[in-house]
């Protein structure tokens, strides 16, 4: 059992295709007339058709399946993986990984679950990224490739990356933690080959370590440099030099510590650029008055290429003209750190007729929405998060957008909408006007808020978008919900994956009706809902088809939680607390997930695994 | 951006000073004063326009463990610190940053060589906002109307905060309530006194006999 993603269905397609190739072969393998050596060739000639073919397959829910047809076909598939997923770093050990897969050139892993985030977890809980590191250089030392999400990277575990992998090409670290400047400098330094370095939202700490100087002199490989979740000051110098010297760069996205005016010499160097994140956007803190600023129109209408653009942490509104000659080419653009009115994002939108992603903080407004409806036809993914993020703050946008966004951007796939008010009605145009949605996220942020003209519970919105959106995966409630919504989930969310759950609910029933109506259901996050142990059992035959399940201030017990981890021997249960309170029988924070490996032997002390 | 209504105004306890009494409206006196979404929205240039959310929470709120009600009371009991739910809203680095965002506007003084820029938001008060002015270009004296102070002079002159708004009209740091100020202001120009004929009409000060 490989601890992979999804593993429902196999595509019956190209299983026939490969196994009625490997009839094929061996038919005529078969046929050279030598028939004492016919049962060992066919064998042979199967396993070195399977490699070549299976090298073709590159999804994983493919591989997966072939894998399950048979001994042999196990073994070729685990011979032929290169690129290896792991949901669940604890799921299954790094020893179990290499002795399966013989030839991995790419490691995705992911270690806490999404609510540590948000600090329901308390630090240090685990997900060491230490063991895998040290497990692959001896396994795979040419690992080319490591991507890791909510991992605990150490500047050690930095150093090993660079000194035992000869060629290693690419590091991703995506909401980590554990590391600082001074590891980047020497991972960036001893990584002769590196094409990409992708730090995304991730904890650096400032060690005061001039890291970019760090790279080595001479032509670099690089392609994407990513760094704008870096909290420190950098060497700018070094950093255009770098720039200058890396003719692949194709991503480039600048932490808040570059001004405007040096965005403008970098883009200047790289015209090439198609993702480019632009840091500040404004004067650093102490500029020459009367300097002649250089005219950064010019540097934008050069990057010819550019069709992903994001920055602006420290915007000052005045220099948005600058960016009007991409704006025609843009398929995303981030504006979630840009403090902008509606008024100063009209001429922006108003020319990004082909975007396809858009991110941005609620201060445009209901009217800043509806432009966006108004000429982002080819809309797929909308993002709007809060400007003031608490619960009692006046919303500055509503149902109102929402509809509007719904009726201007009917190709809409993901939304993920922050608000203060919201209405069924709103919720219902958008199940209607939106059936391509596959990610529907509304975080009404006001909790057991309900639907502000009618008074009543969100339950028939979100009932509207389970029934009417057919191929919703991921969905994230709020507002003033019932066990009707759930009930609605349970019944319609038959391809659901992904389930969040905050304040909502009113008994057991609740959570009964989704773990007995979604069979697909991977990964369920619920946090101060009313649900209990007897909700919890109703979900036995769908654990192991689970990557975990969090609940956090419910009403679970530990006795309850108990019965569970000793029906289940592949389940790990975790309860945690998360102060240093005698622990009494009250659950506070269950996360539970299938692991082939029993307990961890990492476990912090404020964890109890059952 | 968008202001509390009415009871939660921090510059109200921070400077002894009540903003919203100096509201320019075109309501007649005695009407209440509570602001809401649509009024800060307008601005109060223009006055104000009720509407049904004047509390924080929904008025029909069906809420069975009472949050409405009791979001109410904190707020009545402690304004503008009602304690915040754990990781709620989930919005990734909030917590680490204290707020997603940030208004930036740059800061000129007349005569200075060098321009600076500062974070509206970093501030609740024009208290505090002229306060770190004065740390900034500390060698000119910044003119405060808000208590009427004159501080040492130094050359003999002094220096007037005005800013630009989003009209395109400069006016004087002081004349509006906080928020709106915020709202509003495109940059901030610390004029020779000598230069503020030409600022628009001032509101008389009201609140100076308050302080």
């Amino acid at each position: 059992m490989s601890e992979d993603d999804e593993r429902q269905r196999s595509p019956p397609s190209d299983l026939d295709f490969v196994s009625n190739k490997a009839r094929n072969c061996n038919a005529t393998g078969s046929g050279s007339g030598h028939p004492e050596f016919q049962s060992a060739y066919p064998d042979q000639v199967l396993e070195n058709v399977l490699e070549n073919v299976l090298h073709f397959l590159t999804s994983k829910r493919d591989r997966n399946a072939a894998s399950l047809v048979c001994k042999s076909w196990y073994r070729v598939e685990a011979l032929t993986r290169s690129e290896l997923l792991i949901g669940n770093c604890y799921a299954v050990s790094p020893a179990r990984v290499t002795a399966r897969f013989a030839r991995v050139r790419a490691l995705h892993l992911k270690g806490k679950p999404r609510f540590a985030d948000f600090n329901l977890m308390p630090p240090d809980w685990g997900a060491h990224f230490n063991p895998w590191a040290l497990a692959m250089a001896k396994a795979y030392p040419w690992l080319e490739k490591v991507h890791l999400k909510r991992m605990s990277v150490t500047d050690d575990d930095l150093v090993a990356l660079a000194e035992l992998f000869l060629g290693f090409k690419e590091l991703s670290l995506v909401c980590c933690d554990g590391f600082g400047t001074g590891g980047l400098a020497i991972f960036v330094n001893k990584c002769r080959q590196l094409k990409v370095l992708d730090l995304m939202e991730s904890e650096v700490t400032d060690d005061d370590t001039d890291w970019i100087s760090c790279f080595p002199e001479g032509e670099s490989h690089l392609e994407s440099l990513i760094f704008d979740c870096v909290e420190c000051h950098i060497n700018f110098e070094a950093l255009e030099r770098l720039v200058a010297r890396s003719p692949s760069l194709k991503k480039l996205r600048l932490n808040r510590y570059v001004s405007i005016e040096q965005l403008y010499h970098l883009m200047i160097r790289a015209p090439q650029l198609t993702h480019l994140g632009t840091g500040s956007f404004s004067p650093p803190e102490i500029a020459g008055q009367g300097d002649q600023e250089p005219d950064y129109v010019n540097a934008f209408v050069a990057c010819k290429s550019l069709v992903c653009l994001s920055g602006f942490r420290e915007i000052i509104p005045d220099y948005l003209p600058a960016i009007y000659p991409v704006c025609a080419n843009l398929t995303s653009l981030n504006f979630s750190y840009a403090n902008i009115t509606a008024e100063q994002l009209k001429p922006i939108i108003s020319k990004c007729h082909k975007l396809q992603v858009f991110w941005v903080l609620d201060s445009i407004c209901d009217e800043g929405l509806q432009a966006v409806a108004a000429t982002c036809k080819e809309l797929r993914e909308l993002r709007v998060f809060p400007v003031d993020a608490r619960e009692d703050s006046d919303g500055p946008v509503s149902d109102v957008g929402l509809r509007a966004i719904s009726e201007g951007c009917w190709k809409l796939q993901s939304i993920l909408y922050f608000c203060q008010r919201m209405t069924n009605a709103a919720v219902i145009a958008m199940s209607k006007n939106c059936p391509d949605l596959v990610v529907f996220r509304l975080c009404i942020m006001g909790r057991h808020r309900a639907d502000h003209v009618t008074g009543e519970p969100m339950d028939d919105g979100f009932g509207a978008i389970v029934m009417n959106c057919k191929k919703l995966t991921r969905l994230a409630v709020s507002g003033l919900l019932t066990d009707k919504a759930f009930d609605y989930i349970g019944r319609h969310g038959k391809l659901l994956r992904t389930l969040s759950v905050a304040f909502a609910g009113d008994s057991d029933m609740g959570l009964k009706y989704v773990l007995e109506g979604c069979p697909k259901l991977q990964k369920l996050e619920i946090r101060d809902s009313p649900f209990g142990d007897a909700a919890l059992c109703s979900g036995l035959h769908l654990y192991y088809n689970m990557r975990f399940l969090w609940m956090s201030s419910c009403s679970l017990t530990r006795h309850g939680c108990q019965e569970i981890a000793r029906g289940m021997p592949h389940l790990v249960v975790e309860v945690i607390r998360s102060s240093d309170e005698e622990m009494d029988d009250a659950v506070e924070i269950l996360y539970m997930y299938r692991s082939l490996e029993g307990p961890r032997t990492d476990a912090p002390k404020f964890v109890t695994i059952l | 951006m968008s202001s509390e209504n009415g009871k939660r105004l921090p510059e109200t306890d921070a400077a002894g000073l009540n903003f919203e009494a100096t509201e320019l409206t075109l309501g007649l006196p005695g009407k209440s004063r509570v602001t809401s979404d649509g009024g800060a929205k307008l601005g109060s240039k223009r006055g104000f326009s009720e509407t049904v959310d004047l509390s924080l929470g929904d008025k029909k709120d069906t809420n069975k463990l009472g949050q409405t009600q009791s979001q109410i009371d904190a707020r009545e009991a402690a304004p503008g610190s009602k304690a915040q739910v754990v990781g709620w809203p989930p919005v990734r680095g909030y917590a680490k940053r204290g707020k997603k965002s940030c208004k930036y506007v740059k800061v000129a003084v007349d005569g200075a060589p060098y321009l600076r820029k500062v974070d509206l938001e970093m501030y609740n008060t024009y208290q505090q906002l002229l306060a770190s002015l004065e740390d900034m270009f500390s060698c000119f004296t910044i003119r405060n109307f808000l208590n009427e102070k004159k501080m040492d002079q130094v050359n003999g002159i002094e220096y007037v905060p005005t800013y630009e708004d989003k009209d395109g009209d400069w006016m004087l740091v002081g004349d509006v309530p906080w928020q709106m100020f915020v709202e509003s202001c495109k940059r901030i120009r610390l004029m020779k006194n000598t230069e503020t004929v030409e600022l628009a009409p001032r509101t008389p000060p009201k609140w100076s006999r308050r302080s």
